[in-house]
Protein backbone atom coordinates (compact mmCIF):
# COMPACT_ATOMS: atom_id res chain seq x y z
CA UNK A 1 0.00 0.00 0.00
CA UNK A 2 1.17 3.57 -1.11
CA UNK A 3 1.08 6.67 1.27
CA UNK A 4 1.15 9.99 -0.54
CA UNK A 5 3.84 11.83 1.65
CA UNK A 6 4.93 14.96 -0.38
CA UNK A 7 7.15 16.75 1.77
CA UNK A 8 10.40 18.24 0.96
CA UNK A 9 13.60 16.48 1.95
CA UNK A 10 15.28 19.60 3.53
CA UNK A 11 11.67 20.79 4.72
CA UNK A 12 13.09 21.17 8.55
CA UNK A 13 16.09 23.62 7.59
CA UNK A 14 13.35 25.26 5.20
CA UNK A 15 10.88 25.88 8.03
CA UNK A 16 14.26 27.69 10.04
CA UNK A 17 15.22 29.63 6.84
CA UNK A 18 11.71 30.95 6.41
CA UNK A 19 11.57 31.78 10.46
CA UNK A 20 15.18 34.11 9.69
CA UNK A 21 13.47 35.45 6.36
CA UNK A 22 11.02 36.62 8.77
CA UNK A 23 13.28 37.85 10.99
CA UNK A 24 15.56 39.62 8.31
CA UNK A 25 12.32 41.51 7.25
CA UNK A 26 11.18 42.33 10.75
CA UNK A 27 14.60 43.70 11.27
CA UNK A 28 15.51 45.41 7.86
CA UNK A 29 18.36 43.27 7.45
CA UNK A 30 19.76 42.46 4.41
CA UNK A 31 21.27 38.96 3.93
CA UNK A 32 23.76 37.44 1.49
CA UNK A 33 24.59 34.17 0.87
CA UNK A 34 28.35 33.78 -0.60
CA UNK A 35 29.35 30.85 -2.18
CA UNK A 36 32.23 29.30 -4.18
CA UNK A 37 35.04 27.01 -4.65
CA UNK A 38 37.60 26.94 -1.87
CA UNK A 39 40.15 29.71 -3.03
CA UNK A 40 37.99 31.70 -5.72
CA UNK A 41 38.53 35.01 -3.33
CA UNK A 42 35.67 35.29 -1.24
CA UNK A 43 37.12 36.36 2.43
CA UNK A 44 39.45 38.67 0.02
CA UNK A 45 35.99 40.10 -1.52
CA UNK A 46 34.66 40.62 2.30
CA UNK A 47 37.56 41.89 3.14
CA UNK A 48 37.68 44.88 0.40
CA UNK A 49 33.98 45.65 0.89
CA UNK A 50 33.91 45.73 5.03
CA UNK A 51 36.93 48.38 3.72
CA UNK A 52 34.55 50.20 1.65
CA UNK A 53 31.84 50.71 4.44
CA UNK A 54 32.36 53.70 6.47
CA UNK A 55 33.54 53.15 10.55
CA UNK A 56 29.85 52.19 12.41
CA UNK A 57 27.97 50.88 9.04
CA UNK A 58 25.54 48.45 9.93
CA UNK A 59 27.44 45.10 8.95
CA UNK A 60 28.33 42.06 9.54
CA UNK A 61 29.87 38.74 8.46
CA UNK A 62 28.89 35.49 9.86
CA UNK A 63 31.91 32.97 7.99
CA UNK A 64 31.70 29.46 7.78
CA UNK A 65 34.82 27.20 7.17
CA UNK A 66 35.18 23.12 8.44
CA UNK A 67 38.65 24.24 10.41
CA UNK A 68 39.78 27.56 11.89
CA UNK A 69 38.99 30.46 12.66
CA UNK A 70 41.25 32.21 10.22
CA UNK A 71 39.13 34.11 8.29
CA UNK A 72 37.16 35.64 11.38
CA UNK A 73 40.20 36.96 12.25
CA UNK A 74 41.02 38.52 9.12
CA UNK A 75 37.84 40.14 8.46
CA UNK A 76 37.42 41.50 12.02
CA UNK A 77 40.64 43.57 11.53
CA UNK A 78 38.02 46.15 9.72
CA UNK A 79 36.07 46.82 12.83
CA UNK A 80 32.47 45.40 12.37
CA UNK A 81 31.16 42.58 14.29
CA UNK A 82 32.64 39.33 12.36
CA UNK A 83 31.96 35.58 13.59
CA UNK A 84 33.44 32.12 12.30
CA UNK A 85 31.13 29.31 12.19
CA UNK A 86 33.08 26.22 12.40
CA UNK A 87 31.55 23.74 10.85
CA UNK A 88 33.88 20.57 12.10
CA UNK A 89 33.40 18.89 8.68
CA UNK A 90 30.07 19.53 7.59
CA UNK A 91 30.47 20.65 3.68
CA UNK A 92 27.74 23.85 4.02
CA UNK A 93 26.14 26.41 6.64
CA UNK A 94 22.53 24.98 7.25
CA UNK A 95 19.96 27.62 8.51
CA UNK A 96 20.18 26.55 12.20
CA UNK A 97 23.55 27.41 12.45
CA UNK A 98 22.95 30.85 11.17
CA UNK A 99 20.15 31.29 14.10
CA UNK A 100 22.63 29.94 16.57
CA UNK A 101 25.82 32.56 15.65
CA UNK A 102 22.90 35.13 14.47
CA UNK A 103 21.92 35.09 17.95
CA UNK A 104 25.23 34.68 19.95
CA UNK A 105 26.66 37.94 17.62
CA UNK A 106 23.81 39.57 18.60
CA UNK A 107 23.83 41.29 15.25
CA UNK A 108 20.31 43.96 14.80
CA UNK A 109 18.94 45.68 11.90
CA UNK A 110 18.67 47.48 10.26
CA UNK A 111 21.64 46.57 8.09
CA UNK A 112 23.65 43.74 6.16
CA UNK A 113 24.69 40.68 6.72
CA UNK A 114 27.20 38.73 4.66
CA UNK A 115 27.25 35.09 5.29
CA UNK A 116 30.54 33.62 3.67
CA UNK A 117 29.67 30.16 2.88
CA UNK A 118 31.83 26.68 3.07
CA UNK A 119 33.74 26.70 0.07
CA UNK A 120 32.13 24.27 -1.89
CA UNK A 121 29.98 24.58 -5.11
CA UNK A 122 27.85 21.82 -4.20
CA UNK A 123 26.38 21.07 -1.01
CA UNK A 124 25.91 24.68 -0.04
CA UNK A 125 23.27 25.09 -2.68
CA UNK A 126 20.35 23.27 -1.61
CA UNK A 127 20.34 24.76 2.14
CA UNK A 128 18.83 27.96 2.25
CA UNK A 129 19.59 30.27 4.91
CA UNK A 130 16.85 32.93 4.56
CA UNK A 131 19.17 34.95 2.26
CA UNK A 132 17.77 37.65 -0.65
CA UNK A 133 20.04 36.13 -2.69
CA UNK A 134 22.84 33.70 -3.24
CA UNK A 135 26.07 35.04 -5.27
CA UNK A 136 28.65 33.01 -6.32
CA UNK A 137 31.71 33.64 -7.21
CA UNK A 138 33.81 32.36 -9.93
CA UNK A 139 37.54 33.08 -10.42
CA UNK A 140 39.72 33.74 -13.55
CA UNK A 141 42.06 30.82 -12.33
CA UNK A 142 39.22 28.55 -12.90
CA UNK A 143 37.39 26.69 -15.94
CA UNK A 144 34.69 28.98 -17.46
CA UNK A 145 32.97 25.76 -18.01
CA UNK A 146 32.34 25.76 -14.17
CA UNK A 147 29.16 26.84 -14.49
CA UNK A 148 28.06 23.23 -16.63
CA UNK A 149 29.93 21.11 -13.99
CA UNK A 150 27.88 22.86 -11.14
CA UNK A 151 24.77 23.79 -12.35
CA UNK A 152 22.64 23.95 -9.36
CA UNK A 153 24.70 26.46 -7.99
CA UNK A 154 24.21 28.88 -10.82
CA UNK A 155 20.89 27.93 -11.27
CA UNK A 156 20.18 29.40 -7.92
CA UNK A 157 22.05 32.49 -7.49
CA UNK A 158 21.29 36.10 -8.62
CA UNK A 159 24.68 37.06 -9.11
CA UNK A 160 28.03 35.44 -10.45
CA UNK A 161 30.91 37.51 -9.11
CA UNK A 162 33.91 37.25 -11.90
CA UNK A 163 36.71 37.41 -9.40
CA UNK A 164 40.72 37.75 -9.61
CA UNK A 165 40.20 39.73 -12.84
CA UNK A 166 43.80 41.59 -12.20
CA UNK A 167 45.24 38.27 -13.19
CA UNK A 168 43.27 37.79 -16.74
CA UNK A 169 46.52 39.16 -18.93
CA UNK A 170 48.09 36.11 -17.23
CA UNK A 171 45.60 33.00 -17.56
CA UNK A 172 43.64 31.73 -20.83
CA UNK A 173 40.17 32.46 -19.34
CA UNK A 174 37.36 33.94 -22.00
CA UNK A 175 34.86 36.11 -19.18
CA UNK A 176 32.41 36.31 -22.39
CA UNK A 177 32.37 32.28 -22.48
CA UNK A 178 32.16 32.04 -18.42
CA UNK A 179 29.35 34.38 -18.79
CA UNK A 180 27.43 32.33 -21.71
CA UNK A 181 27.85 29.25 -19.58
CA UNK A 182 26.27 30.13 -16.63
CA UNK A 183 23.26 31.95 -18.75
CA UNK A 184 22.92 28.60 -20.63
CA UNK A 185 22.09 27.48 -17.04
CA UNK A 186 20.67 30.68 -15.62
CA UNK A 187 19.17 33.07 -18.15
CA UNK A 188 18.89 35.95 -15.98
CA UNK A 189 21.97 35.48 -13.67
CA UNK A 190 23.88 39.22 -13.41
CA UNK A 191 27.29 38.83 -13.71
CA UNK A 192 30.20 41.56 -12.41
CA UNK A 193 33.77 41.33 -13.27
CA UNK A 194 35.81 42.45 -10.19
CA UNK A 195 39.29 42.75 -8.78
CA UNK A 196 39.46 42.69 -4.62
CA UNK A 197 43.37 42.88 -4.96
CA UNK A 198 43.18 46.07 -7.35
CA UNK A 199 39.73 47.35 -6.72
CA UNK A 200 38.40 47.63 -10.52
CA UNK A 201 34.88 46.60 -10.22
CA UNK A 202 34.12 47.51 -6.83
CA UNK A 203 31.95 50.19 -7.39
CA UNK A 204 29.65 48.30 -9.51
CA UNK A 205 29.30 45.77 -7.11
CA UNK A 206 28.62 47.78 -4.03
CA UNK A 207 26.34 49.31 -6.33
CA UNK A 208 24.37 46.05 -6.76
CA UNK A 209 24.56 45.80 -3.03
CA UNK A 210 22.73 48.81 -2.58
CA UNK A 211 19.96 48.13 -5.16
CA UNK A 212 19.06 44.88 -3.59
CA UNK A 213 18.74 46.72 -0.05
CA UNK A 214 16.29 48.78 -1.37
CA UNK A 215 14.61 46.14 -3.60
CA UNK A 216 14.31 44.41 -0.23
CA UNK A 217 12.92 47.13 2.10
CA UNK A 218 10.00 47.81 -0.73
CA UNK A 219 8.88 44.22 -0.76
CA UNK A 220 9.52 44.60 3.33
CA UNK A 221 6.99 47.45 3.67
CA UNK A 222 5.10 45.91 0.61
CA UNK A 223 4.47 42.89 3.15
CA UNK A 224 3.68 44.66 6.27
CA UNK B 1 30.29 14.68 -0.09
CA UNK B 2 25.89 16.11 1.71
CA UNK B 3 24.86 13.08 1.12
CA UNK B 4 24.63 11.34 4.54
CA UNK B 5 23.09 14.60 5.90
CA UNK B 6 20.28 14.32 3.03
CA UNK B 7 20.16 10.07 3.61
CA UNK B 8 19.70 11.37 7.59
CA UNK B 9 16.98 14.18 6.92
CA UNK B 10 14.75 11.22 4.98
CA UNK B 11 15.09 8.84 7.49
CA UNK B 12 13.87 11.63 10.03
CA UNK B 13 11.19 12.22 8.17
CA UNK B 14 10.61 8.23 8.34
CA UNK B 15 10.87 8.06 11.64
CA UNK B 16 8.00 11.20 12.06
CA UNK B 17 5.79 9.20 9.72
CA UNK B 18 6.46 6.07 11.94
CA UNK B 19 5.51 7.73 15.50
CA UNK B 20 2.13 8.68 14.09
CA UNK B 21 1.20 5.29 12.56
CA UNK B 22 2.79 2.85 15.49
CA UNK B 23 1.40 0.07 14.21
CA UNK B 24 2.37 0.60 10.44
CA UNK B 25 5.30 -0.77 8.61
CA UNK B 26 7.44 0.65 5.83
CA UNK B 27 8.72 -1.42 3.36
CA UNK B 28 10.06 1.43 1.41
CA UNK B 29 10.65 5.25 1.15
CA UNK B 30 10.15 7.09 -2.41
CA UNK B 31 11.91 10.19 -3.11
CA UNK B 32 12.11 12.70 -6.01
CA UNK B 33 15.69 13.49 -7.20
CA UNK B 34 16.23 16.66 -9.65
CA UNK B 35 19.70 17.07 -11.77
CA UNK B 36 19.97 20.39 -10.07
CA UNK B 37 20.13 19.20 -6.98
CA UNK B 38 23.43 18.34 -6.58
CA UNK B 39 22.60 15.14 -4.64
CA UNK B 40 24.36 11.74 -6.42
CA UNK B 41 22.70 9.25 -6.63
CA UNK B 42 24.81 6.52 -5.80
CA UNK B 43 26.36 8.29 -2.71
CA UNK B 44 22.61 9.21 -1.51
CA UNK B 45 22.55 5.19 -1.77
CA UNK B 46 25.82 4.44 0.44
CA UNK B 47 25.04 6.49 3.11
CA UNK B 48 21.12 5.46 3.10
CA UNK B 49 22.40 1.77 3.61
CA UNK B 50 25.48 2.75 6.28
CA UNK B 51 22.30 4.49 8.45
CA UNK B 52 19.84 1.80 8.13
CA UNK B 53 22.04 -0.73 9.35
CA UNK B 54 21.88 -3.06 12.19
CA UNK B 55 18.58 -0.32 13.34
CA UNK B 56 15.13 -1.20 13.22
CA UNK B 57 15.15 0.57 9.35
CA UNK B 58 17.54 -1.86 7.88
CA UNK B 59 14.80 -2.95 5.52
CA UNK B 60 14.04 -0.39 4.62
CA UNK B 61 14.35 0.43 0.80
CA UNK B 62 15.18 3.59 -0.74
CA UNK B 63 13.11 4.45 -4.22
CA UNK B 64 14.32 6.97 -6.37
CA UNK B 65 12.92 8.88 -9.40
CA UNK B 66 15.77 11.12 -11.41
CA UNK B 67 13.81 14.00 -12.25
CA UNK B 68 15.54 15.64 -15.58
CA UNK B 69 15.45 19.59 -15.83
CA UNK B 70 12.23 20.73 -17.19
CA UNK B 71 10.94 24.27 -19.10
CA UNK B 72 8.36 25.30 -19.63
CA UNK B 73 7.57 28.04 -22.80
CA UNK B 74 6.40 31.37 -21.64
CA UNK B 75 4.67 31.93 -25.08
CA UNK B 76 3.14 28.60 -26.11
CA UNK B 77 3.14 26.58 -22.94
CA UNK B 78 5.11 23.73 -24.39
CA UNK B 79 6.78 21.65 -21.24
CA UNK B 80 10.23 20.17 -22.12
CA UNK B 81 13.12 18.20 -20.70
CA UNK B 82 16.24 19.84 -21.02
CA UNK B 83 18.83 18.17 -23.51
CA UNK B 84 22.61 19.51 -23.92
CA UNK B 85 21.56 22.84 -21.60
CA UNK B 86 19.50 23.77 -24.68
CA UNK B 87 16.70 26.06 -22.93
CA UNK B 88 14.76 27.23 -26.01
CA UNK B 89 11.46 25.82 -27.02
CA UNK B 90 11.75 22.84 -28.81
CA UNK B 91 8.25 23.74 -30.55
CA UNK B 92 8.17 27.07 -31.68
CA UNK B 93 11.79 28.13 -30.65
CA UNK B 94 11.52 30.86 -28.29
CA UNK B 95 14.21 31.70 -25.67
CA UNK B 96 11.77 32.71 -23.05
CA UNK B 97 11.25 29.63 -20.93
CA UNK B 98 11.36 29.16 -16.97
CA UNK B 99 12.19 26.17 -15.21
CA UNK B 100 9.83 23.99 -14.06
CA UNK B 101 11.76 21.41 -12.91
CA UNK B 102 14.88 19.24 -12.09
CA UNK B 103 15.39 21.41 -8.75
CA UNK B 104 13.33 18.46 -6.46
CA UNK B 105 14.82 17.25 -3.86
CA UNK B 106 11.17 15.53 -2.14
CA UNK B 107 9.95 12.57 -0.24
CA UNK B 108 7.38 11.43 -2.43
CA UNK B 109 5.81 8.25 -0.86
CA UNK B 110 6.08 5.63 1.84
CA UNK B 111 4.91 1.89 1.21
CA UNK B 112 3.62 0.13 3.46
CA UNK B 113 3.71 -3.46 4.33
CA UNK B 114 0.41 -4.86 4.00
CA UNK B 115 -1.10 -6.01 7.59
CA UNK B 116 -0.34 -10.03 8.06
CA UNK B 117 -4.10 -11.28 9.45
CA UNK B 118 -3.75 -12.99 12.12
CA UNK B 119 -5.51 -16.42 12.24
Amino acid sequence: MREIVEKKVLSENDRVAAELRQRYRDENILCVNIISSPGSGKTALLEKTLASFTKGAAVAVLTGDLQTDNDAKRLARYGFPVRQIVTGGTCHLDARMVVKHLDEMGFRGPGILFVENVGNLVCPSGYDLGEAAKIVLLSVTEGEDKPLKYPGIFHRSSLMLLTKTDLLPYVEFDPKLALENARKVHPEIEQIELSSRTGEGFGEWMNWLRALQRKVQVEAVAVS
Amino acid sequence: MHEVGIAASILESVETEARRRPKARFAAVGVRIGELSNVDQDALAFAFEALTRKTPMESLRLEVEWCPRRQKCLDCGEEFAVLEFDLNCPKCGANKTSCVGGTELDIAYLELEEPCEKL
